[in-house]
């Protein structure tokens, strides 16, 4: 997998390797100065990403410094105003409550789902064969679903009225559970936003820990266990840091993903709960930027999700750069 | 000793095949729900077995007309996205795996970071730019920017697959009289097309699934499939829902996408976290 050969000067790896000796189709005059070839092939993607991700960035960078109050809706334009925004995130009480439960919501959730999905895959390495893939089947069918559906379908399940949750928790025995809005109160809505989160993030995590765990050799263990290690023992001081490096993955991008948790927000907030209790991130800067068009401090808020996941994302990039030895 | 081991086995299956239900409960519970009549979804214990069920609700809900045009701007859509994502990222693929040239690292290096960027922090400014160039509400608008969205991660992936392919391959095939063309697109390319079915089917999802970019572009009556589902429970949020409808809408949106993904997660999911398995 691994194209190792030293970087030579511009032009293909192997042509200048190959093509050295093989006379002039090869190696004409356009090659010997400067390979375009490259540059060309790159060029579409480098201008869609520009034109659609770059752009916007830099424009929201911009207008982060600037102030958009009613009379810009009025087409006058935005002033600068320097760190105002920024510093209005931080003293504002709605703004810097929004931050400081998006990153515990993101937080928790991610814990969760990397806990509950190594849980799962330790179950999946010790249970016999057949079992085994019934569990696979079942976590892939859950992992397949496309967010809009597991939304309509969590709704259905969660709904006060006739909902199949509210049905369970009567049957057990908790009368209070009759009717009951499970979407009312903020933080019974973050409970249910969390177990839909975990809910369908579980699987990948579940997948990717197994994969790593069936990489860990049985003679060490048993080595461990004739050592006298128990089970604890063996998958804390033994399996843990071998499977390490994939655990700090999954949770890195755990925590990347669960930043963006828009769709899921703002599907649980068309049940009928007030969006100022309930935003998070993704939800605030909708309803504040397209919504009433306060560009300035939505570009702000948005311009903080950007660093949070580019200081999440920077040691999984640079693992990634090294494993594959780009 | 072993007797108590044995329990433990048994504990532990029977715990597995608990999670299991748990975690196929709520699609089990949408497939079922969109074959049963509202008299019986709103009864006051629920129907565990779509027996005497029908396929009413999908009738009622395929003949509300919008569904049609939503299924088309879906389609057109995830189409030209599939298209331009890998025509683009495979030749970005071709560029980074087989060329060594100045500037290729840092390449690298902004797709990987691009490709974790989030929707969340993007797409105010994605929605200013498009809505100045008069793209709101449109195919084209939804189309760049999703191409933008899905190239980072397909490139990466196609990348894999072409590294993959010994380039003396090609150069074997050069020897024995091919043109350089001629030796990739007779050589290379048959060899790089499961690559190029799995990075298609990714970017099938990718567009197919999203809602966030969808819904802050398209804020007229032109709907994509995700956004028509939404409609299902906003607009009933004054009248009483007809669940077993919305479960009708959410299993034909959902069906399709899960026979795809099952079809190429492995690839998914071994190019997300291939690095570290290898450790």
């Amino acid at each position: 997998m691994k194209t190792k050969t030293p970087a030579r000067d511009a032009g293909r790896v192997d042509a200048g390797r190959v093509g050295a000796g093989r006379g002039p189709g090869r190696g004409g005059p356009g090659r010997r100065g400067f390979a375009w070839t490259p540059y060309v092939l790159i060029a579409p993607a480098v201008a869609i990403l520009a034109l659609a991700l770059a752009y916007p960035v830099g424009w929201q960078l911009v207008t982060s410094f600037k102030e958009f109050g009613l009379a810009q809706q009025f087409g006058q334009p935005a002033e600068f105003n320097g760190l105002d925004n920024y510093i209005k995130i931080v003293t504002t009480g709605e703004t810097w409550m929004v931050v400081v439960r998006s990153v515990v919501f993101c937080l928790v959730n991610a814990f969760l789902t990397v806990a509950i999905g190594t849980g799962l895959a330790t179950l999946m390495n010790t249970i016999a064969k057949p079992i085994r893939l019934t569990l696979q089947i079942c976590l892939l069918l859950a992992w397949a679903m496309p967010v809009v559906a597991v939304m309509t379908v969590w709704n259905w399940l969660f709904d006060w009225n006739h909902g199949t949750i509210n049905w369970f928790a009567i049957q057990l025995g908790a009368d209070q559970y009759w009717h009951h809005n499970w979407l009312e109160k903020p933080l019974s809505f973050y409970a249910v936003a969390t177990i839909i989160i975990v809910w369908m993030s579980v699987p990948f995590v579940a997948f990717s820990v197994y994969a790593g765990l069936t990489q860990v050799s049985g003679e060490v263990l048993e080595a461990a266990q004739i050592d006298g290690a128990n089970g604890w023992q063996r998958f804390t001081r033994i399996v843990v840091p071998l499977i390490r490096p994939v655990l700090m993955i999954v949770l890195l991008l755990q925590i990347i993903w669960d930043l963006r948790v828009f769709t899921q927000i703002r599907m649980l907030q068309d049940r009928g709960s007030f969006p100022s209790q309930t935003d998070l991130l993704g939800t605030y800067i909708y309803r504040e930027g397209v919504g009433a068009n306060h560009f300035g401090m939505a570009a702000a808020m948005s311009v903080f999700v950007l660093i949070i996941t580019i200081i999440a994302a920077w040691p999984y990039v640079r693992s990634l750069m090294k494993q594959e030895a780009i | 000793m072993s007797a108590l081991r044995r329990l433990g086995r048994v504990g532990a299956s029977v715990l597995a095949l608990a999670i299991a239900l748990i975690w196929v409960f709520p699609v089990y519970w949408m497939i079922n729900s969109s074959f049963l009549p509202n008299t019986k979804l709103t009864a006051s214990s629920p129907t565990f077995l779509p027996f005497g069920g029908s396929l009413t609700n999908f009738k009622l809900v395929l003949s509300q007309g919008n569904f049609g045009a939503a299924l088309k701007m879906s389609l057109f859509i995830t189409l030209i996205t599939v298209f331009c994502t890998l025509l683009f990222a495979f030749l970005a693929a071709l560029a980074i795996s087989r060329y060594r040239f100045k500037g290729r690292k840092s390449f690298v290096l902004a797709v990987l970071f691009i490709q974790m960027l989030p929707a969340e922090g993007l797409f105010l400014a994605q929605y200013s730019m498009i809505r100045s160039m008069n793209l709101l509400n449109t195919v084209m608008g939804v189309s760049i920017i999703y191409i933008a969205a899905v190239v980072p991660f397909t490139v990466w992936m196609l990348r894999g697959f072409v590294a993959g392919i010994p380039a003396d391959l090609e150069e074997a095939a050069m020897v024995d009289g091919l043109s350089r063309t001629g030796a990739f697109f007779r050589i290379t390319f048959p060899l790089l097309a499961p690559g190029l079915v799995a990075s298609g089917v990714y970017a099938f999802l990718q567009a197919w699934n999203e809602f966030t970019v969808a819904l802050v572009l398209l804020q007229g009556e032109t709907k994509t499939l995700p956004l028509w589902l939404r409609g299902f429970i906003q607009q009933s949020s004054q009248h009483e829902i007809d669940w077993g409808q919305v479960m009708a809408a959410s299993t034909l949106v959902a069906v399709p996408v899960i026979v795809f993904f099952v079809l190429v997660q492995g690839r998914m999911t071994s190019g997300l976290v291939a690095g570290a398995v290898k450790g």
